[in-house]
């Protein structure tokens, strides 16, 4: 199914049209960066490169990589590039306290992300007659406020639900006659399941369904769109970059475009730093050129896919990206949390346990369940019951503080874990959400 | 007069105990009391064996972690309220008990209630000085 372009003159602009606007746009960027953010200023210092070597899309190389780890260590506003007084909104990553990224708004950052949500929902064939339900959580999560400004610059009506109450999304998306939906896979694939149970399936009147914030298998695309009787559509943003929007998927369902008026992408070696050619497998790496207050020049994703740049059936010319392969770190996300497995190690460190231990995320009914095995070492045993169990019990806590979910924790046998090599398996991820094949 | 108890980690998952056993019997130790406790994913065994360290160095060639734990064996009257008079003797010298479990001694055939305390040595002073037999190694070698 074909559906309209919410900026065509944009969407489906030539080339070279494209990359004349990203070379103004990264210029000014770099030059703004620069001159505001004394972060940005060191960085470029140090690599020895000043906005004066940036005029094109073509120097991008010659700028320094940005990680999340920067913007953390710059909580809460030292990455801000314009006076306070004219930012209008903030959001956050979740995260532990002051582990957070804050992302920074101005009123024309707020126009350009409704803008970028705006195209995503009439790629996925919302228009003015169409009702939006959001079933992304509100608040400092991006989800819902960004598809929310979206939906509302693209004249749907449009129900700001936000997430949970399982009955009410499913009387208002009856009710309301919602023909699109908004949410997390992992939820569109819950509702689904409610809704074949209660039998209620031809009481819906919807047609698409745009999801994003998690990776999502084929298979259970498939089944979302089986049981809700909609055609599904990736999202996909990152909260530092704005959040939902940066990339969405058009009919032609194969990449998801990402808006080259405001974003640049780049693909490069994980190890080496290297940008790769189109059609390489490698890290994400994105530059906003079109925000005042939070701008990222290059900012490593640690999403592992790769990038498209033929015109595609839709008649965009906006770069794909495809399915997210992986991860370039070691990183989960477990229930929308990102979890790194060296988190957990300096808890099972810091509380006596052995360095040889287990992570294995599965899914059970949609929702994403984290099981830490610890084997089990002469120095923590005891033959009291009651200590070892008090010892589960401090360790899923620190744990819960620490990763802001709950995990449950095994003590195991000795070498009862599964080993490559003679080195335990850090990480099994049961869930299936990132495959080599399939449309994204 | 302390017992050498030996504890051993098992997994609560099929035939562990089979396993444990297996490995004491090929290294001809010789049981003379069992305990098991659990969670639902793991346990401890406790054993009362002929020759503890000997079995200590078996369990732990086999990747077992296991440990030696002094506990206090009693014999007890073979009466009404055998058992109680010596919790009410620990109660009464504030002595928490750990966990405890009985059996009977093929030599003397009378039963043993072996008791793991938080304070062993006060453990030992208030039984002792109470006329409470306490079990010896020898006892139940
Ligand atoms: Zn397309």
């Amino acid at each position: 199914m074909q559906h309209g372009c919410f900026r065509p003159e944009i969407e489906t602009a030539s080339r070279d049209e494209l990359t004349a606007l990203q070379n103004k746009r990264l210029v000014n960027t770099v030059k703004h960066c620069y001159e505001n953010v004394p972060y940005y200023k060191r960085a470029m210092n140090e690599k020895g490169v000043s906005p004066a070597d940036v005029h094109s899309v073509e120097d991008l190389w010659k700028l320094p990589f940005l990680s999340k780890e920067d913007l953390r260590l710059a909580y809460p506003d030292g990455m801000l590039a314009v006076p306070k007084r004219d930012v209008v909104r903030i959001h956050s990553t979740s995260g532990t306290t002051g582990k957070r990224v804050i992302a920074y708004y101005t009123q024309a950052d707020l126009d350009m992300w409704d803008d970028c949500c705006a195209r995503a929902l009439a790629a996925a064939g919302a228009t003015p007659d169409d009702v939006v339900q959001i079933c992304y959580g509100f608040g400092l999560f991006t989800g819902g406020a960004g598809i929310n400004g979206g939906s509302h610059k693209l004249g749907s009506m449009t129900i700001p639900m936000s997430s949970g109450n399982t009955d009410r999304q499913i009387q208002f998306l009856i009710d309301m006659q919602a023909t699109v939906i908004a949410c997390t896979p992992s939820y569109a694939a819950y509702l689904a399941e409610v809704v074949t149970e209660r039998g209620l399936q031809n009481k819906l009147h919807l047609k698409s369904g745009i999801f994003g914030a998690e990776a999502w298998s084929g298979e259970m695309r498939r089944d979302i769109e089986e049981k809700l009787g909609l055609e599904a559509f990736n999202i996909y943003g990152l909260t530092e970059m704005s959040g939902p929007g940066v990339a969405f998927e058009c009919g032609a369902h194969c990449g998801s475009h990402i808006q080259e008026d405001n974003f640049i992408a780049e693909i490069i070696d994980p190890d080496t730093g290297e940008v790769l050619p189109d059609g390489s497998e490698g890290e994400l790496v994105f530059t906003t050129i079109n925000k005042q207050a939070s701008p990222l020049i290059r900012y490593r994703t640690h999403d592992i896919c790769t990038l498209n740049r033929e015109k595609c059936a839709c008649g965009r010319t906006h770069v794909r990206m495809g399915k997210i392969l992986g991860r370039s770190d070691d990183m989960l996300i477990v229930k929308g949390v990102n979890v790194f497995p060296s988190q957990i190690e300096a808890v099972l460190i810091s509380r006596g346990c052995s360095s040889n231990y287990e992570i294995i995320v599965t899914r059970e009914n949609n929702s994403d369940v984290l099981d830490i095995n610890v084997e089990m070492t002469p120095e923590m045993f005891s033959d009291k019951l009651s200590s070892l169990s008090a010892m589960e019990k401090d360790i899923v806590a620190t744990l819960k503080s620490v990763l802001g979910i709950y995990a449950k924790v095994h003590l195991v046998a000795p070498t009862t874990l599964s080993r490559s090599e003679g080195k335990a398996v850090r990480v099994v991820d049961k869930r299936g959400l990132y495959e080599k094949t399939g449309r994204n | 007069m302390a017992l050498n108890q030996l504890s051993v980690f098992i997994e609560n998952k099929p035939s562990q105990l089979l396993k444990l056993a297996d490995t004491l019997r090929r290294h001809n130790v010789n049981m003379r009391a069992l305990s098991l406790s659990e969670t639902t994913d793991f346990g401890i065994a406790r054993l009362l064996v002929d020759t503890p360290e000997k079995a200590l160095e078996a369990l732990k060639d086999e990747c077992y972690v296991a440990s030696l734990t002094p506990v206090i064996a009693v014999e007890l009257s073979d009466e009404a309220g055998g058992l109680y008079n010596i919790l009410q003797l620990l109660a009464d010298a504030g002595i928490n008990l750990e966990y405890s479990y009985a059996f009977i001694m093929k030599k003397k055939g009378s039963a043993c209630s072996v008791i793991r305390v938080d304070d062993q040595e006060r453990a030992e002073q208030v039984l002792g000085s109470a006329g409470v037999p306490l079990v010896s190694a020898e006892d139940i070698a």
